[in-house]
């Protein structure tokens, strides 16, 4: 189990790493998504490193924390962040999308462990996350806590609202859900394709505790995860206000990089961009 | 038919019939008596799926998911997650036909013991027509890598069946049952078992390789047929999927001459794993008796039978157009 506590400049630095991580990777794939992984940085270094109970070396640890990642599409982020925690070697990442690699285009639950499901296909993380949570109250296993990160494009699918419908029936409050509001998606800007807005009205009226940060903030995160845990009556969502390709200044807030891989030069002047940001980072925090 | 064991008289008026769907919620009960990892879920259709008398008795182990078919599997994907053995039932129309995806992205591909139970299928449903008339499930699931198909013949064996996907948790499942009442052929003392086919009686003129509901049809036309002079071989194939080719070869080899049985669609259902299985490792005369590419639509249960094709009546004009061919050729 990682118990060091680490400071926030350690965790900032960490996202950093992290990103770099993240185009490494998707330049040697040479396809997948650029700007929800960066953009969720910040969110999985704070669930990995501070959030989250559980243990690299025993993937299966029957009292960890549930981190299901039901926007299968940003997984390149959580390998990074396994990876940096523990669970496998880093040189393992530039398999990402390669033959025979563990590190699938889309998560596989049956090849690596601590994946916990296999997803891709959109909307179907919540509803996962919900029956594991009724499977843990049948088992009086308290005390355990589900995260799902889902991203905001995804919510368009219906089965999204019927997770919804059923955590708050059955006050499933064991769960924290975490929406990426990063805006875009695959088409263009989520307001324009299919609107979502209001969107915590939405939530609320669903019945969930609803609360809203800047997803990119790492304090922010981990204090409204703690919130979260908190809210006993409800099942929780956290609108992540999140900039898409965070960290990268030509991919920000550009939907064309949703679906698109950085080629050699594109990486080399992201690489450039966040070396730039460590010492940025650390000039913050002295 | 020694073994395995039979009702004795299969004509008989008074042949004791019972809709299949309630053996599946005797089993559920069974299993949930002794194993209490076993769950049930639900999509607002408890009592018409014969789940209540689980939900009745288990209501801390019961999900009611409402009208929401792509909830009630991943719902049973994330009760299977932490070690649960989840029977997830709606009718087949929606379940699995509206939740395809879900079920091969969370139930297949993570290879989870969801056991998925379609009820209404066939076009025995009668009235409500072609929209509850599920013809294509066991064609939807028998693609999908991973998943057990299943189509118990009666009552008695889907309460069987039941049980043994309640003590197997290796792999996905999907169980079809009936909504009508059905003959009851099987006895207490006959065997099932996942994966298994059993020759319900001998012959060595035509294989009749049959599932669900069609078995009681093909063994009175094996008995009327036996009066015609034709010696007809029935297989009762409980287990779509993984086909039991041993068992269906070795009678083939014997007899040459192949007819299949089901209510659904030949095209992918049992007539297609058969013709398959047939085409690569021992070619021969097939006729497949189901649905023909086409839906079904309202009427009573034993006319639109007639209507589509489905009945012994119709097993025997195959058998009889197939020997006739035969003895045309040779």
């Amino acid at each position: 189990m990682t118990n060091k506590k680490y400071t926030i400049e350690e965790l900032e630095l960490k996202a950093n790493d992290i990103r770099k991580d993240i185009i490494r990777m998707l330049e040697e794939a040479g396809s997948g998504h650029s700007a929800g992984p960066l953009g969720l940085a910040d969110i999985f270094t704070a669930l990995y490193f501070d959030v989250l109970k559980h243990d690299p070396d025993k993937p299966d640890w029957n009292q960890r924390d549930i981190l299901v990642l039901s926007q299968g599409h940003c997984v390149p982020v959580r390998y990074a962040a396994m990876a940096h925690a523990g669970y496998f070697d880093k040189s393992e990442l530039m398999t990402l999308r390669k033959f025979g690699s563990r590190l699938q285009g889309h998560p596989e639950r049956e090849r690596l462990p601590g994946l916990e499901t296999t997803s891709g296909p959109l909307g179907s993380g919540l509803s996962q996350a919900a029956g594991m949570s009724l499977a843990m109250r049948m088992n009086k296993e308290q005390f355990r806590w589900i995260y799902v990160v889902m991203g905001d494009g995804e919510q368009d699918e219906g089965n999204v609202w019927e997770a919804a419908m059923l955590a708050s029936k059955y006050h499933l409050n064991n769960i924290i859900a975490i929406t990426d509001r990063n805006n875009i998606q695959l088409d263009g800007p989520t307001e324009t394709i299919m609107p979502l807005e209001n969107f915590k009205d939405k939530w609320e009226g669903f019945g969930w505790h609803v609360i809203e940060i800047d997803g990119n903030n790492i304090e922010a995160i981990i204090d409204a995860c703690a919130m979260g845990r908190a809210i006993v009556e409800k099942p929780v969502m956290i609108i992540a206000h999140t900039v898409p390709g965070m960290g990268v200044d030509f991919m920000e807030y550009d939907f064309h990089w949703h679906g698109a891989p950085p080629n050699a030069e594109e990486a080399k002047k992201a690489l450039a961009e966040l070396r730039t940001l460590r010492g940025k980072i650390r000039s913050e925090h002295e | 038919m020694n073994e395995p064991h039979l009702v004795e008289d299969l004509l008989a008026k008074n042949l004791v019939t019972e809709p299949i769907r309630k053996g599946f919620g005797r089993g559920l009960l069974k299993a949930g008596q002794i194993d209490e990892n076993v769950v049930g879920a639900c999509a607002d259709l408890t009592t018409s799926t014969a789940m209540n008398l689980f939900a009745d008795a288990f209501p801390d182990r019961f999900i009611q998911v409402g009208a929401a078919e792509q909830n009630l599997v991943t719902v049973g994907s994330g009760l299977a997650a932490m070690g649960k053995i989840p029977f997830v039932s709606s009718y087949a129309a929606f379940n699995p036909g509206r939740n395809w995806e879900q079920i091969r992205t969370t139930i297949c591909l993570n290879n989870l013991p969801v056991r998925i139970i379609g009820s209404h299928a066939g076009v025995s449903v009668g009235p409500d027509g072609a929209t509850h008339q599920m013809l294509e499930d066991v064609a939807l699931m028998r693609v999908l890598p991973n998943m057990i198909v299943i189509a118990p013949g009666d009552s008695l064996e889907a309460e069987r069946a039941t049980m043994a996907l309640a003590a197997d948790k290796e792999h996905p499942a999907y169980m079809r049952l009936a909504r009508e009442a059905t003959p009851i052929i099987t006895t207490p003392k006959t065997p099932f078992a996942i994966g298994k086919a059993y020759v319900y009686t001998d012959g060595s003129d035509v294989t009749v390789v049959s599932t669900g509901t069609m078995t009681y049809h093909a063994l009175v036309a094996a008995e009327k047929l036996y009066k015609d002079g034709i010696d007809v071989e029935v297989i009762h194939c409980p287990t779509v999927k993984p086909l039991d080719g041993v068992t269906i070869l070795s009678s083939v080899k014997k007899t040459g001459l192949v007819i299949t049985a089901e209510e659904g669609q030949i095209n992918g259902g049992l007539g297609g794993a058969v013709a398959e299985l047939l085409g690569e490792e021992h070619p021969v005369p097939i006729k497949r008796i189901g649905m023909r590419d086409r839906f079904g639509e309202s009427g009573k249960p034993e006319e639109l039978l007639e209507h589509f094709g489905l009945s012994a009546k119709h097993i025997m004009i195959a058998a009889h157009d197939m020997i006739e061919q035969h003895k045309k050729r040779s």
